[in-house]
């Protein structure tokens, strides 16, 4: 047997504060942007269905939580993000993206708006180019807080809202919560702030808690009949089936955000205005089409695709999985590549090298499965 | 009948110059959820070491190394529609491929199971 650990190898890494907690629950820990992290407990089929059918809590504590405030916070961000502030009332939420000046992707997020602030969630693997690439562009009147004292869960699940409902108290009914909106709770003593978010597609919540008060909530949300702890790789699983790109892997300063799909968040205003970094690129693909675009992939067969692999329309190349793998609700493969956009429509039939195989696949709509939003 | 294990968790069990070969629980247990198999053609010829076999799990693509060489005679067919033996019943119901050794002096350079679960605890 061969790459036993091929994704995912142990090195010197940092502990989160759930790290005790995932391994008395049988988590098989893995590295992952720095952190050890659980890959799964049960197995990933498992936790995936029970996630689609029930709710998972995934700890994402390896992500980066953003705080910043000061005066003309909103412009300072305005010139990075392709973000309308304006719009972002008190209790949004939205999803962002930080560019380069050429356009390409530094980081998707989402931004939320607090009373004297905006809440950002980074990706784990890039918060210390985040923090870099904000500290140097943004003013010295905009303070930026690291928020390194805070844990996060996500509990993701058509269960989830009775799940959570039961142990949350606040101004508000979770209920007033729809889909992108966030407030403040109280949850097993602690004040936490809730968003209805996620990244699988399923309806949910991430809540944003203090480190010290992560194993006793984990604990409670788990001593639920509905839910169970989910790993890194239903996870993953579960964005793919969604049609959600990850960074790193489908989105990188290599791929904008036009190519990527993702027009939605370039914001009305912003396209009219510009003046954020990568609007050029940016607003003349949003005019002209880009070049390539990112597309989802059904595989014949059982034989799985992963990431790099070669996507071919005859002898041709055409492009390049960034996403490839098993899916446990469709039992079937599924893959996601950029692809020249006279092989981008749904339905056009390809083919992708797998040790040196050819295997049939056909362009499929985004998601693959569909979401189910709570809006 | 004797069986023998490698270092790639590997085990054949032999018997004669006929020898049966799948991965250990160990190494299913490493994999996760087994998706697909990709199996050798009957009359595939293999030199110890070669990889003959990939098996498919929801994470990550593997490798199996044939443990000797010889000339395989049959693969399992029941995993094509239930390539989760391999999880459910790796050291025997999911057995991957049986071939004729060619060179039964190779079998000197395997463990038997003792020395492999010592190997195992190791790791």
């Amino acid at each position: 047997m061969s790459e036993l650990e091929d994704q995912f190898e142990e090195l010197e890494i940092e502990a989160l504060p759930l790290d005790a907690w995932h391994r008395a629950k049988g988590g098989r820990m893995v590295e992952f942007a720095g952190y050890h992290m659980p890959v799964q407990y049960e197995g990933i089929i498992a936790e995936h269905l029970w996630t689609r059918e029930h709710a998972g809590l995934f700890d994402v504590s390896h992500m980066g939580q953003l705080q910043l405030s000061g005066d003309g916070v909103d412009a300072a961000v305005e010139a990075l993000l392709p973000i309308d502030l304006s719009t972002l009332k008190l209790g949004m939420q939205r999803y962002s993206l930080l560019l380069d000046e050429d356009g390409g992707i530094l980081d998707d997020l989402m931004v939320s708006r607090w009373p004297d602030s905006l809440y950002v969630v980074v990706n784990g693997a890039t918060k210390w180019d985040d923090i870099a690439h904000l500290r140097e562009h943004l003013p010295d009147e905009v303070t930026l807080n690291h928020l390194d004292d805070r844990a996060l869960l996500a509990l993701q699940g058509p269960e989830a809202f009775a799940a959570l409902e039961r142990h949350v108290s606040g101004e508000w009914p979770l209920s007033a919560l729809t889909f992108m909106r966030f407030g403040k709770f109280m949850l097993g003593g602690a004040e936490v702030s809730i968003s209805r978010s996620g990244y699988t597609g399923e309806d949910g919540f991430e809540i944003s808690l203090p480190a010290d008060a992560a194993e006793l909530i984990a604990e409670l949300l788990c001593g639920e009949p509905e839910v169970k702890p989910i790993g890194l790789g239903a996870r993953d699983s579960l964005r793919l089936e969604a049609g959600l790109p990850l960074y790193g892997h489908d989105l990188g300063p290599g791929t904008s955000p036009i190519e990527a799909g993702l027009n939605f968040a370039i914001n009305k205003r912003r396209r009219s205005e510009g003046e954020f970094l990568g609007a050029d690129r940016v607003l003349s693909e949003l005019a002209e089409g880009a070049p390539r675009k990112w597309v989802g992939l059904t595989l014949e067969g059982r034989q799985a695709a992963r990431e790099c692999a070669e996507v071919f329309a005859g002898s041709e190349k055409v492009g390049v999985l960034t996403s490839g793998g098993f899916s446990p609700s469709l039992e079937k493969p599924i893959a996601a590549a950029y692809v020249a956009l006279a092989q981008a429509a749904p339905g056009t039939a390809l083919e992708i090298e797998v040790r040196g195989k050819r295997l049939a696949a056909t362009v499929t709509s985004l998601p693959f499965v569909p979401h189910r939003y709570h809006r | 009948m004797p069986l023998y294990y490698t270092q790639d968790h590997e085990w054949i069990d032999v018997d004669g110059d006929t020898g049966t070969v799948g991965i250990t629980d160990y190494a299913q247990g490493q994999l996760g959820d087994i998706t697909f198999v990709e199996l050798p053609e009957p009359g595939a010829t293999l030199k110890k070491g070669d990889a003959p076999c990939v098996v498919d799990s929801v994470k990550a693509a593997s490798d199996v190394y044939a443990p000797v060489s010889g000339t395989v005679t049959e693969a399992n067919a029941a995993l094509e529609g239930e390539p989760e033996l391999v999880n459910t019943d790796p050291e025997s119901g999911g057995w991957l491929f049986r071939l004729t050794l060619s060179n039964t002096s190779e079998l000197g350079g395997l463990m038997d199971r003792a020395a492999y679960d010592e190997y195992v605890a190791g790791l």
